[in-house]
């Protein structure tokens, strides 16, 4: 298909990359997963726009671009608040909108979140690296926005106002509980290092980014920390040298040498994502049929929405 | 048969522990393990990554739950494989060592007191197996270094080391398949791709040779590779 130009890029952001569900079946090859960080925010992005629910979307972090339409499209914007305009005028997430061609897009305040998606109604085009749009810098795949480009795309018209209800809209908040399954390396930490794991407020350093989340609070240590590298899945809470826990996230290396305490359920990744720098973290321990109970209810939920937007 | 033990790893992931020390049997066993289950097929698991002395099968939990898998891993390692023994390839790694593309050779030369034919004499007379591929895309780790030259990685990393890239750290030596900031001391340069848009040059249990060519041998490798008219050297055996 054709692709046409639908946005001149005015300014890029802070961090904008086109973001799908990321790059699977190559870690035994050193290939990271990366992909959407808030992956709940994301495939909603998706289904609101009427596009397939890996569809790539432009992954903003907390200072958006400003766009400048090439052509009439239809957008939905979801997950962090970052007060997204249109010619000036707030307009409304998680539903759908539409830009005819020259409207401004761009983003004011923060309010909540880090991440939005920008979905567009048939797609951004980008290149295509082991079946993945997903940028992934340090791999070589793609690079971030950058003013005075061109974003392609298929640009298919929807209609407006086609948005989640309130009551399912997250709200992204600055203190957060997060549940952990414990392990792998369970033989590294002492019950006592669990308690105070458990029973620490962690907070979110500057120093976060797409790779992991660094959080400081008290020393954890490990009584072995010569373990052998390993894969290390998303989510997993490593605790390097100087005790101080990281979350790893979408573009983690696919291997690891540093013992893991435990992972962040699935269902409870989204809360991590959306977490502001200087933001509070707390884990609580849940069992794996627990965690994947969650995981399920969350997939069921965004099969059920992707079914009942045909409706429209 | 070595024994195993699995144990979950968050919502979607089981590791299967390889009991015993790190060793070329150990990963023969965990490259056995890997090849089942390739051919098992298992509904729900998306993919697996082998390490030193593990296998972690990545899964959906809407498709299969942690309780069948985990049962279904442990058959797994009882099951017999059905494809005969499995073959070991050979990769052959042209580098050129020392010059321009070696800012670290003579401080390898210098930790290790020996003289820089020596350390290259040493590094390329060895077949090094490939016991996990992370980091970045496609970089092989690799062991068995000779301790003769095994050098502590640098103290301050480079902000760019350059795709081809040969280097030691302490007892490990590798080759960085794209562009990155690393602390490997360098010590020479391959013309070779590691991937391609569609292939990896390498996998888990593989056997790197590094072989020395001089710089016109080098730069006709690098155009022959450019326009793809090179054929990787593969053995199996």
């Amino acid at each position: 298909m054709e692709s046409k130009q639908i946005f001149d890029v005015i300014k890029p952001g802070a961090l904008t990359t086109l973001q799908d569900m990321g790059r699977e079946g190559l870690q035994r090859f050193g290939v990271p997963v990366s992909g959407a960080m808030d992956k709940f925010a994301f495939q909603i992005a998706n289904i609101l726009a009427g596009n397939a629910l890996n569809t790539a979307c432009l992954e903003v972090t907390l200072i958006g671009p400003k766009l400048q339409a090439m052509a009439s499209v239809t957008i939905a914007i979801t997950g962090a608040d970052l007060e997204p305009k249109i010619n000036g005028a707030v307009k409304p997430m998680w539903s759908t909108i539409r830009i005819n061609k020259g409207d401004v897009l761009e983003f004011g305040k923060h309010q909540s979140g880090v991440r939005s998606y920008i979905a567009v109604a048939g797609g951004f085009e980008g290149r295509t690296y082991f079946g993945s749009k997903s940028t992934d810098v340090k791999s070589g795949f793609g690079t971030p926005l950058e003013s005075g480009t061109v974003i392609s795309g298929y640009p298919s018209k929807e209609k407006k106002g086609i948005g989640l209800k309130k009551q399912y809209i997250p709200i992204y908040k600055k203190s957060v509980k997060v549940a952990v399954v414990e392990g792998p390396h369970i033989d590294s930490f002492t019950n006592e290092e669990r308690k105070r794991f458990f029973n620490s407020t962690y907070t979110v350093d500057a120093n976060s980014n797409r790779m992991g989340y660094r959080l400081k609070s008290k020393k954890i240590t490990p009584v072995n920390a010569d373990i052998w590298s390993d894969a290390v899945p998303l989510g997993g809470i490593q605790i390097p040298g100087n005790g101080q826990p990281i979350i790893l996230m979408a573009d983690r290396q696919t291997t690891g040498g540093y013992p893991r305490i435990g992972t962040v359920i699935s269902a409870d990744l989204s809360k991590v994502a959306q977490l502001v720098p200087k933001g509070e973290i707390r884990f609580y321990p849940v069992s794996v049929e627990e965690a994947q109970k969650r995981l399920v209810e969350m997939e069921n939920f965004l099969s059920v929405l992707e079914i009942f937007r045909k409706y429209f | 048969m070595l024994g195993i033990t699995a144990i979950a790893v968050g919502d979607s992931a089981i590791k299967v522990n390889f009991a015993g020390k790190v060793s070329y049997e150990l990963n023969a066993a965990i490259q056995m393990y890997s090849k089942k289950l390739e051919e098992a097929s298992i509904p729900g698991v998306v993919e697996w990554v082998p390490a030193f002395n593990s296998v972690t099968v990545y899964y959906q939990p809407k498709q299969v739950s942690f309780h069948i898998l985990i049962k279904k891993l442990y058959d797994l390692h009882e099951v017999p494989i059905s494809s005969e023994k499995i073959k070991s390839r050979i990769i052959q790694v042209p580098v050129l060592y020392g010059g321009e593309y070696a800012p670290d050779l003579q401080r390898v030369a210098e930790h290790s007191q020996l003289e820089i034919n020596e350390v290259i004499d040493i590094h390329q007379n060895q077949e090094y197996l490939i016991y996990m591929i992370g980091f970045l895309p496609g970089f092989p780790y690799l062991a068995g270094l000779d301790k003769r030259i095994a050098t502590p990685r640098l103290e301050e990393p480079r902000g760019k080391i350059y795709a081809g890239a040969v280097g030691i750290a302490n007892e490990q030596t590798g080759i960085y398949p794209v562009e990155s900031p690393g602390g490997w001391n360098i010590i020479g340069k391959t013309p070779l791709r590691l991937f391609d848009r569609t292939e990896f040059l390498f996998q888990t249990g593989d056997y790197v040779k590094f072989h020395r060519v001089n710089k016109d041998k080098f730069l006709e490798l690098e155009s022959q590779i450019k326009n793809n008219r090179f054929k990787v050297s593969i053995v199996e055996r």
